[in-house]
């Protein structure tokens, strides 16, 4: 592995950012000053005008492998996110079969170690993600596992997810859900109001994901364990959340760049590329997300990246899946909803990585199962997982330019301002001047 | 706002201005005439090809737009594909494809999603989509022939032919919309042309099937539909399916009708001249006492025969696109 050095830069840490050079070698940050001596045939970034900070980390993304290969597999899903400036993954357990156990958690795990990111998986909390049954958490633990959810659906049974929540709290494991009471939700398929009853399309309430907002607060409250709330999408779910926090409750809570950037009236047209669950919902919930990301309540940008096989989103809006691309434009799309030009650069490392690799234990402090550390300053002696961020780059979306193997992104022809640079992965230069090495 | 249909595909009523509605009102006007001669055929779309394709069945309103169709001497391809081996997975895009290749000029379609016509328009933006009915979403033609027969009937009634009110007689006219309306496609296209042309329109429904943005629907919503029986000049009944009456959306048929239905004690109340209808198939004795259904001012049968004009004008002026007047 070669030395690489990033020239001119601003690196980006709490205690202080300061511009300047630095030299990653052997997996690890070996040198930030304001000068670095490059050594013989060593990489060459120029990061002139950029931000030099922690790589990003992905609390959800739906990698599809085992089961839906067409749409996305482990190695398409981490080139996408390479691009997209991330490196650490964290692979949603909705695959077919579910990630319930730990010979399908162990596949994934040795699968994701062949890419050049560190991909940590998200075991299911019930067998087959059915609602039933306890998937062997602590098992799955034993392999690393340190998120569990069953997402794609929420845990519906209130008596089951006490119990999955008092099983896993002496595990030191942190459940996740997806909020979204199914029977409120009612099998709709955008949000429930002004557009939806004009187009005549079932909706999915606001509610429906307040009330189990609300329920499974209660639930923390009551067994102390701990507990991280996907995709929030509504003003009164983050203002719940956040007063449960104030109030000592163990809870984080994530945005996917979709919710802080697109709003109900996007379906207008019945396009089924801007379907998803939670729905997009009104403006004035844009607005409450994007506020609440800039004062630091809402923990994480997280990219709920789903792939869909592109003749799944030609059926009827009804019938098409949920879900749409995330990895390669999140940045630019976080970027965006911090203000642009206001963006402070500590704010977007911290919900793009600091913060989802506290909350998926991805630390340094934390490693395990040959994975680096990640989150962390780039300062001496981290690990080298690094992202060079141009805040000034105008570019334009575009689906035929990807690297996922799908091409669902809702954001095809948008100009978006800020964009990824270099991605350097566990010391390795994967990514540069916005192209895989 | 459209200001005409003329070239283009009708998918909805919604933004449909006052002249657009007008100008269809008014091209079937011509039509009615063509369907009472002996040979009932006018040669406007001679060598056009004219697909129908229903997803969701509906003998009733695939032969009105077929009989419409032939009429105007074009060649219709009948696609029967609520029975065929499309079916739910199939993407919209293959089917589509697939009969464009047969080089048609139009399409009408049925289809239970809401918006499969606007993204059918979306895959093969050269050929005109002609909405015959999009799950909850809209039902332009039911729109179109419900405020035709309404303006006919009328002026029938001053000694004139519709053409030559315009629309002068829906000003100040009260129709009022009863029953299962967060379901209903034609009650949406309803209100649409009704306010468009002018009329003053109020809804009644149970608290369960009124729709969710009710407030933002240029219509006043009645409490108690007992209230606004002697308001209404025209009474828009809807079908109820059955399933929403058995516990779901309200207790029961019975007590939907209780509260709901057009019933003989609140017929009598009407108006002298109130016109009632319905886009049918009637639930006799749930929606309306079968009594009722038979009254002189029961129209239903009126908007089943001006089905044809009405579907007439929708394909003459969005296939041909030709201004008014170059009708024969
Ligand atoms: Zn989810």
């Amino acid at each position: 592995m070669s030395a690489i050095v990033l020239r001119h830069g601003l690196i980006v840490a709490r205690a202080g950012s300061r511009l300047g050079d630095v030299l990653i070698r052997d997996g690890v940050i070996e040198q930030v000053a304001d000068q670095v001596e490059a050594p013989p045939g060593a990489q060459e970034v120029d990061a002139e005008g950029c931000w030099i900070g922690p790589g990003l980390v992905d609390l959800h993304t739906h990698l599809r492998e085992p089961g839906r290969e067409q749409a996305e597999d482990i190695e398409s899903g981490a080139r996408a996110g390479a691009i997209g400036g991330y490196t650490a993954l964290v692979a949603m357990p909705n695959t077919e079969p579910a990630l319930d156990n730990v010979a399908l958690v162990a596949y994934v795990l040795e699968r994701g170690s062949r890419t050049p990111l560190d991909v940590a998986v998200a075991g299911a909390i019930t067998r087959g993600r059915e609602g039933q049954f306890l998937a062997p958490m602590a098992e799955m633990a034993a392999l690393g596992v340190r998120l569990f959810t069953d997402d794609g659906l929420g845990v519906q049974d209130p008596l089951v997810m006490r119990r999955a929540l008092e099983y896993a709290k002496p595990l030191g494991v942190t459940l996740a859900q997806h909020c979204e009471d199914e029977k409120l939700a009612n099998g709709g398929s955008m949000n429930e109001g002004a557009v939806s009853g004009r187009l005549g399309l079932i909706g999915r309430p606001a509610v429906a994901e307040e009330v189990m907002v609300m329920r499974d607060l209660e639930l923390v409250r009551l067994t102390g364990a701990r507990m991280h709330f996907l995709h929030l999408s509504t003003a009164r779910s983050v203002a719940m959340v956040v007063a449960a926090r104030r109030m000592g409750l163990p809870v984080t809570c994530e945005v996917t760049p979709h919710h802080i950037t697109l709003d109900e009236v996007s379906c207008s047209n019945f396009d089924p590329r801007f379907k998803v669950h939670p729905p997009l919902r009104v403006l004035s919930d844009v607005a409450a997300l994007r506020q609440g990301l800039r004062d630091g309540t809402i923990d994480a940008v997280a990219t709920d990246h789903a792939p869909h096989a592109p003749e799944l989103k030609d059926l009827p809006f009804d019938e098409a899946p949920a879900g749409m691309l995330g990895l390669e434009h999140a940045a630019a799309l976080a970027y965006e909803a911090l203000g642009s030009e206001e963006c402070s650069p500590i704010t977007f490392f911290d919900v793009l990585s600091r913060n989802p690799a506290r909350i998926a234990q991805l630390r340094q402090g934390d490693r395990r199962f040959g994975m680096s550390g990640q989150g962390g300053d780039v300062v001496e002696g981290e690990s080298a997982n690094v992202v060079v961020f141009d805040p000034d780059s105008r570019w334009r979306v575009d689906r035929t330019a990807l690297q996922s193997r799908s091409i669902n992104t809702p954001y095809h022809g948008r100009e978006l301002l800020g964009r990824v640079r270099s991605t350097i992965a566990k010391g390795r230069l994967v990514v540069d001047e916005s192209v895989l090495v | 706002m459209i200001d005409s249909i003329r070239g283009c595909s009708l998918l909805t009523l919604n933004d449909m201005s006052c002249a657009a509605i007008t100008e269809v009102l008014d091209t079937a006007e011509s039509f009615v005439e063509v369907n009472r001669r002996a040979i009932k055929k006018v040669p406007a779309l001679k060598g056009r090809v004219v697909a129908s394709l229903f997803f969701e069945e509906s003998t009733r309103t695939r032969l009105s737009f077929e009989a419409a169709a032939k009429r105007l001497s074009a060649d219709v391809l009948s696609l029967a594909v609520a029975s065929s081996s499309m079916k739910k997975g199939e993407s919209l895009r293959d089917t589509i494809a697939t009969i464009e290749a047969l080089g048609i000029d139009a399409v009408v379609m049925r289809h239970k999603s809401s918006g499969a016509a606007a993204q059918v328009e979306g895959f093969v933006p050269n050929v005109r989509v002609i909405n015959a009915g999009d799950g909850q979403h809209q039902h332009p033609t039911q729109g179109l022939l419900d405020a035709f027969t309404v303006r006919q009937v009328l002026a029938e009634r001053l000694g004139v032919i519709g053409s030559e009110t315009g629309s002068s007689l829906f000003e100040g006219l009260n129709v009022l919309i009863v029953g299962d309306i967060r379901h209903s496609r034609v009650a949406r296209s309803d209100v649409a042309a009704y306010v468009a042309l002018g009329a003053s329109v109020r809804v009644a429904a149970p608290g369960t099937l009124l729709p969710v943005d009710i407030d933002a629907w240029p219509v006043s919503v009645v409490e108690d539909f007992d209230e606004a029986i002697e308001w209404a000049d025209v009474v828009g009944l809807l079908r109820l399916q059955h399933e929403r009456g058995t516990g779901s959306f309200v207790p029961s048929l019975g007590e939907f009708t209780f509260t709901h239905g057009l019933t003989w004690e609140r017929a009598r109340r009407l108006k002298s001249g109130a016109l009632i209808m319905h886009p049918g198939p009637m639930n006799r004795g749930v929606e309306v006492d079968s009594r009722v259904a038979d009254l002189d001012a029961a129209i239903i049968n009126r908007q089943v025969e001006n089905g044809v004009p009405i579907r007439m004008a929708v394909l003459y002026l969005c296939i041909v696109g030709a201004a008014k007047g170059e009708v024969q």
